[in-house]
């Protein structure tokens, strides 16, 4: 449940929906996707509203999980996306090379670890080229060396003109994001770039901030 | 044309990397109708009645239970929430579904329809019209199978669906006592079922060579039921859920 949430997201950023369990992330996201119910207000995505007919093949959306088929190749899973989203399956190679999946391409997914099932995922989400990016917990249950790397790879997306909206539960990749939203009980409870929340916080640590946020023990 | 093109492509590689559903879709009709040959071995006569009707009535069952496993795994792990924001209309889908899985069965009739006809002495008027029936049946299966799978929410409920959508079929399409032989409020129900119509179908292409209107009926019928359940089970995709 989302209550009195009003949100603009700059294009080519990342902005980073964090909060703890239940906050009401993946609901934004849904949301901003166009797939979840509203009780009222609007989501507008690219000036038209969320999940609209014209923004299907604009926007891309990796639920939680992945939403890969683990019964198919990488390269299998990629190219269905490309064909849906009426992309030429010449960029499947390019998409597994920029996830750094290219050795793995014929490789079945259920034998994946999760770092490369995490990657696949995203392949499938940049082969559509798509202009903002969903991702809803992209890095969950990956070792810190993969979440680095690919939050290295969110930054130079962002830095080609992508849009990027990242849901986390985890504080330290909110110093990853250009912007970050802090969600807590379906409300914003903080929105600005890193350093404006640790200095809204009076502290340096991001987990510290978003305690001190929630308990308002700041003006 | 495309996106569902790529839809039954990709049906039919999951279905080609599951060796358990390939042995099912293919090795099991044409075990099963040899096991039923050997069991009806002194009786060919009950076996030249009924085991053309199997040959339909494995596909209806088979892609029933796969159409509807394949899709509640789609809606549970996000893939069909994922598909319903990329461009692909309902319609895509549901045809490209429809489009692997016929194909699947039509390999499926051949090996069962050589199987009986060759090896097991199956006398069939129309073999052509026994395999274009077991495709037909098959899609009709798909179609049951996918609006099934609007009511399950895990893989086993689907299979749960099996004894309400399947077994009430089966025991009132004829096979078990002729239909015209039944009380009249379970010959009417019947005659609202599809698998009864579908076995009548049989039972002509096994006795009649020609094309006879009453077929051309019986076939119409499971065009109509066919495009009903693929109807409503596209109103079961909705874009948006809560």
């Amino acid at each position: 449940m989302l209550n009195g949430l009003s949100l603009m997201i700059d294009s080519g950023a990342i902005t980073g929906i964090i909060g703890p369990s239940g906050s009401g992330k993946s609901t934004l996201i849904r949301s901003i996707a166009g797939v979840q119910v509203t009780a009222g207000g609007s989501v507008n995505v690219l000036g038209t509203p969320a999940g609209s007919k014209s923004n299907r093949s604009r926007v891309a959306y990796l639920t939680q999980g992945g939403s890969i088929y683990p019964d198919l190749t990488a390269a299998q899973n990629v190219r269905h996306f490309a064909t849906l989203s009426r992309r030429p399956t010449a960029d499947v190679d390019e998409a597994l090379a920029r996830v750094d999946l290219s050795g793995q391409a014929h490789q079945l997914v259920s034998t994946m670890s999760g770092g490369q099932r995490a990657r696949v995922g995203l392949a499938s989400v940049l082969v559509t080229g798509a202009d903002v990016l969903l991702l809803d917990e992209p890095t969950v249950g990956l070792d810190p060396v993969l979440r680095a790397d690919l939050w290295s790879l969110f930054a130079r997306l962002a830095h080609e003109g992508k849009t990027l909206i990242v849901s986390s539960h985890v504080m330290d990749e909110a110093a990853q994001c250009d912007r970050v939203v802090l969600l807590r009980d379906g409300a914003i409870l903080a929105d600005g770039t890193p350093e404006q929340l640790r200095a809204q916080a009076g502290t340096s640590d991001l987990d510290e901030a978003f305690v001190r946020l929630a308990q308002g023990s700041v003006s | 044309m495309k996106r569902t093109l790529a839809v039954a492509l990709r049906v039919a590689q999951q279905l080609s990397h599951d060796h358990r559903s390939m042995a099912l879709i293919v090795v099991m009709p044409a075990l099963l109708l040899s096991v039923f040959y050997w069991v009806y071995e002194s009786r060919p006569d009950i076996f030249n009645h009924i085991g053309p009707a199997l040959i339909g009535l494995f596909p209806f069952t088979i892609f029933f239970l796969i159409t509807s496993v394949t899709m509640v795994r789609e809606r549970t792990s996000g893939t069909l929430e994922r598909l319903m924001t990329t461009p692909i209309r309902r319609g895509e889908l549901i045809a490209g579904y429809t489009l692997a899985l016929s194909i699947a069965s039509f390999v499926q009739a051949v090996i069962t329809t050589a199987v009986g006809v060759w090896l097991l002495g199956l006398d069939l008027a129309q073999p052509w019209g026994v395999l274009f029936l077991a495709v037909v049946s098959s899609i009709v299966g798909t179609a049951l199978g996918l609006l099934a799978s609007a009511f399950a929410r895990t893989e086993f409920q689907a299979v749960q669906f099996m004894p309400l959508a399947i077994i009430p079929q089966f025991l009132l399409c004829g096979l078990l006592v002729p239909r015209d032989q039944m009380v009249a409020p379970l010959y009417w129900l019947s005659e609202m079922l599809p698998l009864s119509h579908l076995i009548d179908a049989f039972d002509i292409v096994t006795t009649e060579s020609d094309v006879s209107s009453e077929l051309l009926v019986k076939v119409g019928v499971q065009v109509i039921f066919a495009l009903g359940f693929l109807t409503l089970a596209s109103l079961t995709l909705p874009r948006k859920t809560a």
